[in-house]
């Protein structure tokens, strides 16, 4: 059960978005979400609406499931929406009492609900089509310019991965040390917030000696397989652009180009 | 020609408190020496707290004498320079098969060392492939190491370490963590590895069956080397090993009391077929 657990929630299909290079979907996922707060027009928003709906259903991941991550933000979302709605100055079309509802802060609630959805939406895409592995080396690689500003990119990334690599373990470990607490009497269940808290407390501190234990280990295993950093390091699984990916690229340049020209051509009208 | 060579190595473990003054000395080896030909296969044992973990820390320079010389192939351990070159000819598995795996799938983990190396894609790739197949964990190349027993996990750190190509193998206490079917499958995945690609493994157990298809045998006790032979040497002498803490085999031990209550056995049985055949000549 709980060693089922998958971080990241990656979604295994066979569609062309799932085997595109990690970079090119960070990128993307990074432009798209620009775009939402660029461009606040109505057209603007249906060619985005189209985009975003055409990439979900190339990558064959069930719109249920992508939905799914809008639950987790129902209640931020809730509070943005009621905030414009009525706290945006100009022309009042309803009002009961202190209460006022303008064409503005309609146009505005409805546009920053749908930005804040497509935002989710778009990166929870992200996640779905891309191992956690891919996201990790595609970040590595993107950012790998920034170690000329000291930034220590290798080290990051490995660091994720390890951090994915463990977390399985560690949960397991939770159970485990949990049932044995649980066998011995411990309640974690009864009680207020403030009570299930500070059973916690039992869980943790073992939980944390193990994970030290254990990092101290892997340290020394790494060395004694000749880690040394990222210096003079190859890669197994090297990224490597292919020819869909350029299409990608040509595709989500198209994208931004409509975007602008849709733009221009509404601050003419 | 020898591949590990121990001289008068001794190392103490220094505990200090907040002040960095020293609170207590441990001597966790003291006076070791020994020798490892190119191909063999020496097993070490040695009850809790002999220091025969210790002295592999040694071999692999991860921990530095506090006197005696440490040679690995000819190379000084103490010398930082050869510090990377040593460590890839002596590639080192450790108990804890979950904390030396690194990567999410089992490929990845056995091109961690090769990537580390420098090797190109490609050879990497070979390599992993050739390493997998050796410890008979192909069919898994794709498979979370979550998911694997307590010996496949074992197997893969064991490839992951055959993919950096080591002329010898160094494995601290590789089935302590494991059941019984998991243990014979890592000791018969080192003899295969030890006949076939000739490595030199260093085994260093407290499980007496798995010593006895070793060519030497190395008994260390506090930190001192007190025996060392074949495994049949070893086991004649069923009393000394027993005074180390150490058990000898079931079969040596029900001989030896059998000897003991005077029938004519021969010294050293270590295997079962051995001790019915002797048995059958004695009824003739």
């Amino acid at each position: 059960m709980i060693r089922d657990i998958t971080i990241g929630q990656y979604y295994p299909a066979n569609s062309v978005i799932h085997r595109l290079d990690p970079r090119l979907k960070l990128v993307g996922t990074f432009l798209f979400i620009i775009s939402l707060f660029t461009f606040n027009t109505f057209y603007g928003y249906i060619a985005v609406t189209l985009f975003l709906v055409s990439v979900i259903k190339v990558s064959k991941v069930p719109f249920r499931f992508i939905a799914r991550g809008l639950k987790a933000v129902v209640v931020i979302l809730l509070f943005t929406v009621t905030f414009n709605l009525f706290l945006t100055p100009g022309d009042p079309i309803f009002k009961l009492g202190f209460l006022k509802i303008t064409r503005e802060g309609l146009r505005f609630a409805a546009f920053m609900g749908i930005r804040l959805m497509f935002l989710i939406l778009g990166s929870s895409l992200m996640t779905f089509t891309t191992t956690p592995n891919q996201l990790t080396d595609g970040l590595e690689k993107l950012l790998w310019p920034l170690r000329h500003i000291k930034v220590p990119v290798h080290e990051i990334a490995m660091m994720m991965s390890i951090a994915l690599r463990f977390i399985p373990i560690l949960l397991e470990e939770t159970d485990k040390i949990m049932k044995a607490q649980m066998a011995r009497g411990a309640d974690f269940e009864s009680g207020g917030i403030l009570k299930r808290a500070k059973s916690l407390i039992p869980l943790l501190v073992p939980l944390f000696v193990s994970a030290f234990r254990r990092a101290n280990d892997l340290a020394m295993a790494m060395e004694a397989r000749c880690y040394r950093g990222g210096e003079g390091r190859t890669k197994m699984k090297p990224l490597r652009y292919h020819g869909r990916d350029y299409v990608a690229y040509l595709i989500l340049l198209l994208y931004i180009a409509i975007l602008i020209t849709v733009r221009i051509l509404e601050g003419l009208l | 020609m020898e591949m590990i060579k121990v001289e008068d190595l001794a190392f103490e473990y220094i505990r200090r408190d907040e002040d960095g003054n020293v609170e207590s000395i441990n001597r966790a080896i003291d006076g070791v020496t020994i020798d490892v030909k190119k191909g063999d296969f020496v097993a070490i044992l040695g009850a809790n707290g002999s220091g025969k973990s210790t002295l592999a820390k040694h071999i692999n320079a991860i921990l530095y004498p506090t006197e005696g010389i440490v040679w690995v192939n000819g190379m000084d351990t103490k010398d930082d320079k050869n510090l990377w070159d040593i460590r890839q000819t002596a590639g080192m598995v450790f108990q804890n098969p979950d904390n030396q795996i690194i990567a999410t799938v089992v490929e990845e983990d056995v091109g961690f060392g090769p990537e580390n190396l420098g090797i190109p894609s490609k050879e990497i790739w070979e390599r992993v492939e050739k390493s997998l197949e050796a410890v008979g964990m192909l069919e898994y190349r794709t498979h979370s190491p979550n998911k694997l027993s307590g010996g496949q996990k074992q197997r893969v750190a064991i490839a992951g370490i055959m993919a950096m190509k080591p002329a010898c193998i160094v494995l601290d206490e590789p089935t302590a963590m494991l059941d019984p079917d998991g243990r014979k499958e890592v000791i018969s995945t080192v003899r295969t590895l030890n006949k076939k690609e000739k490595v030199t493994v260093l085994l260093i157990t407290h499980h007496m069956d798995e010593v006895i298809y070793a060519d030497r045998v190395i008994v260390m006790n506090e930190g001192h080397v007190v025996m060392q032979g074949t495994p049949k040497e070893i086991f004649s002498r069923v009393d000394e090993v027993k005074s180390y803490r150490l058990d000898v085999p079931q079969v040596t031990e029900l001989a030896y009391e059998l000897t003991k209550a005077g029938l004519n056995l021969p010294e050293g049985i270590l295997s079962v077929e051995e001790f019915v055949t002797a048995l059958n000549q004695l009824s003739r």
